[in-house]
């Protein structure tokens, strides 16, 4: 039997599907169900991590509620990708930061801003606080390159070492090897589908968010939080390289390649969330997992948060609240940093990991090798009616 | 058995509910019923929304009346997936081309030639534009469904399934002004000398008059109406199964036929297969199906076989497998079959019963266990060696058994057993109203309706007396739903 009760749940619903499979057209999730009769823990947390939750098959399933069959596959899997959170947290003592993670993340927030003002007002002269400090190496009379590089490099690094960690949890889970991560072919189908959003589109027509209109803002404010993400990661790493290869000193002039970056980056992780936060207050409740709502939310608001004081610092970095400004972003931005491995930012992680998974599984499919011809060769009742 | 599946036979109470419900507080209305539309559609399925949507683009002004509440909305098409038109060509989604001549002869095959050929000819024909028209209308198709490899060229199948094809033609609907009321059930039509004058709505606990210059009955056929049935059946009818909605009742059929207009169809003959004896009374759609009756035997609550189980390929021999079982006592048969067979077909919504042994099992299906041992030995016994292919008519069979099992017949004998209870499970009805090739109704003298029109399963008799090929309801629907809006709107604007 399985360990919770969503994952009993989302067996009988992948039970019901596989029954009928009318659904195969929109997604990942349920050609991957054909390949199987029978569900594990891991199966199940494979195919909830593969879901994008574009609610297609909620709309368009004949069984759904209020049908006595009660077919719910994009609240399920949500139930159930939001428990495998807690699965693969390293370390796993740190797991109960997913039980209430909206009050997690919000503490976290508020102690790492908290630190960063008070701490550099502490240390500092009120003078250079709050005083207007121009030219190359400005910020750093606030507090110094050393320092800041080592703090958020350091913040940085931990949050990839817990990601990398989680993902072996997930991978070993779903019993996948290895191997199918240094095969490029499925690495790079993966990347195509998650820099697509491939699968939240509902097969075609769009995803659904608030009734049973099929439209697109849900992916388009993805990509926006998500290219906005990239961009401002390539604006700090271009900031670095200047630093250090060419020893120019930040703040740099808007028209500078980081300021660019960042700027268009800041936009994006501006309006992207804002979006985001938007359509999941209009989300119908029936597509929701109640109880991630504030794990979703706390991420989604940290992210504008982030971008907001980033866009406020380059805005007001001329005037005496650059001090503050400045403390403010890095307060977002470490906590950001500490609390990726323990907000919603994993489900990227584990979601490109499935593709990985399922590019595999697709290629074997549509090879002709015995195993496809036995998957197709299965006789239908239906053909007759 | 699977948790969480609920076998229930609780539906009719819950429409009562929903009955009661409405009853008991008047609900306002959301369309102006007063006004006098040009088109009133009976229905809120396929045909319906093809002949509200083409009547509204034809510049008529369009109310749909639809008995069931929006969930449920769209009768059997909620169930459906695919739908047959010719194509002279492959297309993105089709393997190869479907003539209209080879169309004709499955039509013909299928019905034994109870079909009315000028109507039929000219609806292959339309079907063609079909494909692109109801693409037109929001609709996506998608290449065959796993499993369906033998539809690939003839079938085209709606991405999502039948719900996400209704979805998409009431979103069209909407976007072009048509106006929809859901709760809304036809309980009376007013029909003078093949004219339509009015039809009573019952909606939100009140009666409205509904005016409009024509009507399109496409409001389904009776296969819900258990007392119906029992007309033709007998006290059998209390055990079938009822596959689709259970809202199509055909009540707006015997209107239809008690005011004058003229019957088609063999009113005693319905569409059914065997399903699942554990499925719900209504709407287990396809889901229920079990395609696992080639791959072992078929016994009857006496343990007893009575039917050649490998007689033909499974897909040509399916749909006769419901009378079969009607015909059994208590309308229950049980599939037995062996561990080796048990991944061959589509996985199943319930669980197979299983057991150790053939007794063991018959114990748990409430068999006498002696009586199934002794047909299964029986059985094994009469099994002739041969090379198992259930993908062909293979050599499988047995010899000096009555009745034999002609191919794919290998001994029961690798524990554990498996079995599956079935019972009729009735699809639909041929009982319709006759009409011509626009759609509209003829009168039991002969005569032309007026304004009167029909599309869908109330009138699928007229081209399928009998049989069934794959996905040729909808072709109806839609075929007959375009053309009936088209010349109820030239009928209004008259």
């Amino acid at each position: 039997m399985h360990a919770t009760k969503a994952l009993e749940e989302a067996d009988r619903l992948m039970t019901v599907c596989n029954s009928c499979r009318y659904c195969e057209g929109l997604c990942a999730v349920f050609p991957a169900m054909e390949l199987r009769r029978a569900f594990t823990d891991g199966d199940l947390n494979y195919l909830a991590n593969l879901c994008h939750s574009c609610g297609a098959c909620y709309t368009d399933c004949q069984f759904s509620p209020p049908h006595e069959f009660n077919v719910n596959v994009p609240q399920t899997l949500a139930k159930v990708r939001n428990d495998s959170y807690k699965l693969y947290v390293w370390p796993r003592t740190l797991a109960p930061l997913f039980e209430r993670n909206g009050l997690a993340i919000s503490l976290i927030a508020a102690l790492s801003v908290g630190i960063f003002f008070f701490g550099l007002m502490a240390f500092n002269d009120p003078a250079v606080m709050f005083g207007v400090q121009t030219g190359p190496g400005a910020f750093y009379r606030i507090m110094s390159h050393n320092a800041m590089a080592g703090v958020f490099g350091a913040a940085f690094f931990y949050a990839i070492a817990a990601l990398i960690m989680g993902f072996r949890m997930f991978w070993r889970d779903i019993g996948e090897t290895r191997e199918t991560l240094t095969n490029g072919v499925s690495v790079w189908q993966a990347m195509k589908d998650t820099m697509a959003l491939r699968y939240l589109d509902g097969g075609g027509p769009g995803c659904f968010n608030e009734d049973e209109r099929p439209t697109d803002r849900r992916r388009l404010y993805h990509h926006m939080t998500f290219y906005g993400f990239f961009l401002c990661l390539a604006a700090t790493s271009t900031a670095t390289l200047y630093h250090y290869l060419l020893g120019m000193e930040a703040p740099y002039p808007w028209y500078d390649l980081p300021v660019i970056l960042g700027t268009f980056g800041g936009i994006g992780l501006v309006v992207g969330p804002a979006g985001l936060i938007w359509a999941k207050l209009k989300r119908d409740p029936a597509l929701r997992d109640e109880n991630g709502r504030s794990m979703e939310m706390a991420f989604v608001v940290m992210l504008f948060l982030v971008s907001v004081t980033g866009l406020l610092l380059l805005i007001l970095r001329a005037t005496p609240a650059m001090g503050t400004m400045l403390a403010l972003h890095m307060g977002f931005v470490f906590g950001f940093f500490m609390t990726m491995p323990y907000s919603k930012f994993v489900h990227g992680i584990y979601r490109f990991g499935a593709l990985v998974r399922y590019a595999k599984e697709r290629r074997a499919l549509h090879e002709p090798t015995p195993s496809k011809a036995k998957a197709l060769s299965i006789p239908d009742a239906k053909a007759g009616a | 058995m699977k948790v969480g599946i609920a076998v229930s036979r609780d539906f009719p109470q819950e429409q009562t509910k929903v009955a009661l419900r409405s009853e008991a507080q008047v609900k306002p209305v959301p369309v102006e019923l007063t006004r006098r539309y040009d088109v009133l559609v009976v229905g809120g399925g396929n045909a319906a929304l093809c002949a509200a949507i083409s009547a509204r683009r034809s510049g008529a002004s369009v109310l749909v009346l639809e008995g069931a509440p929006k969930f449920y909305r769209g009768g059997n098409t909620r169930h459906t997936r695919n739908m047959r038109c010719a194509h002279d060509a492959a297309t993105e989604i089709l393997t190869g081309p479907y003539t209209e001549e080879e169309f004709w002869e499955d039509l013909l095959r299928v019905t034994g030639g109870q079909t009315d050929e000028e109507l039929a000819r000219f609806m292959i024909r339309e079907s063609k534009e079909i494909l692109n028209w109801i693409v037109e209308q929001g609709v996506r198709w998608q290449p065959s469904l796993g499993g369906t490899l033998s539809l690939g060229r003839t079938n085209s199948f709606f991405l999502g399934g039948g719900r996400a094809m209704l979805n998409a033609l009431y979103l069209t609907a909407e976007r072009l002004g048509v106006d929809v009321l859901y709760d809304a059930e036809v309980v009376d039509l007013d029909i003078r000398d093949g004219m339509f004058h009015s039809a009573t709505v019952a909606y939100g606990g009140q009666r409205h008059e509904v005016h409009a210059a024509s009507l399109v009955a496409a409001a389904g056929g009776f296969e819900a109406n258990i007392e119906w049935l029992k007309q033709y059946w007998g006290d059998i009818a209390e055990n079938f199964l009822i596959r689709g909605t259970p809202y199509n009742r055909g009540s707006v059929l015997k209107m239809l036929l008690d005011k004058g207009v003229q019957k088609i169809g063999d009113p005693t003959q319905c569409h059914a297969v065997a399903i699942d004896a554990r499925a719900p009374k209504f709407d287990g759609g396809i889901i229920t199906r079990l395609d696992c009756v080639v791959f072992g035997i078929v016994v009857n609550k006496n343990a007893e076989r009575f039917y050649d189980e490998g007689e033909d390929i499974w897909p040509k021999r399916y749909a006769i497998w419901g009378r079969l079982v009607a015909a059994q006592p208590d309308q229950i048969a049980y599939i037995i079959f062996d561990a080796p067979s048990l991944e061959m077909f589509m996985p199943s919504l319930y669980p197979p019963i299983k057991a150790d042994s053939i007794a063991e099992l018959a114990g748990k299906l409430g068999l006498d266990p002696q009586a199934l041992e002794t047909t299964v030995e029986t059985f094994n016994g009469a099994v002739r060696p041969g090379t198992f292919d259930h993908t062909i008519l293979d050599d499988c069979r047995t010899e000096g058994l009555t009745p034999p099992k002609s191919h794919w017949a290998r001994p029961i004998r690798n524990a554990p057993f498996y079995a599956y209870p079935v019972r009729p499970g009735i699809t639909f009805t041929y009982l319709g109203t006759r009409v011509n090739k626009e759609a509209r109704m003829i009168m039991a003298d002969g005569r032309l309706a007026a304004n009167m029109f029909a599309a869908g399963e109330i009138m699928a008799g007229n081209v399928l007396g009998k049989g069934y090929a794959a996905g040729i309801g909808m072709t109806i629907g839609s075929v007959f739903g375009r053309v009936a809006g088209r010349e109820a709107a030239k009928n209004a604007c008259n």
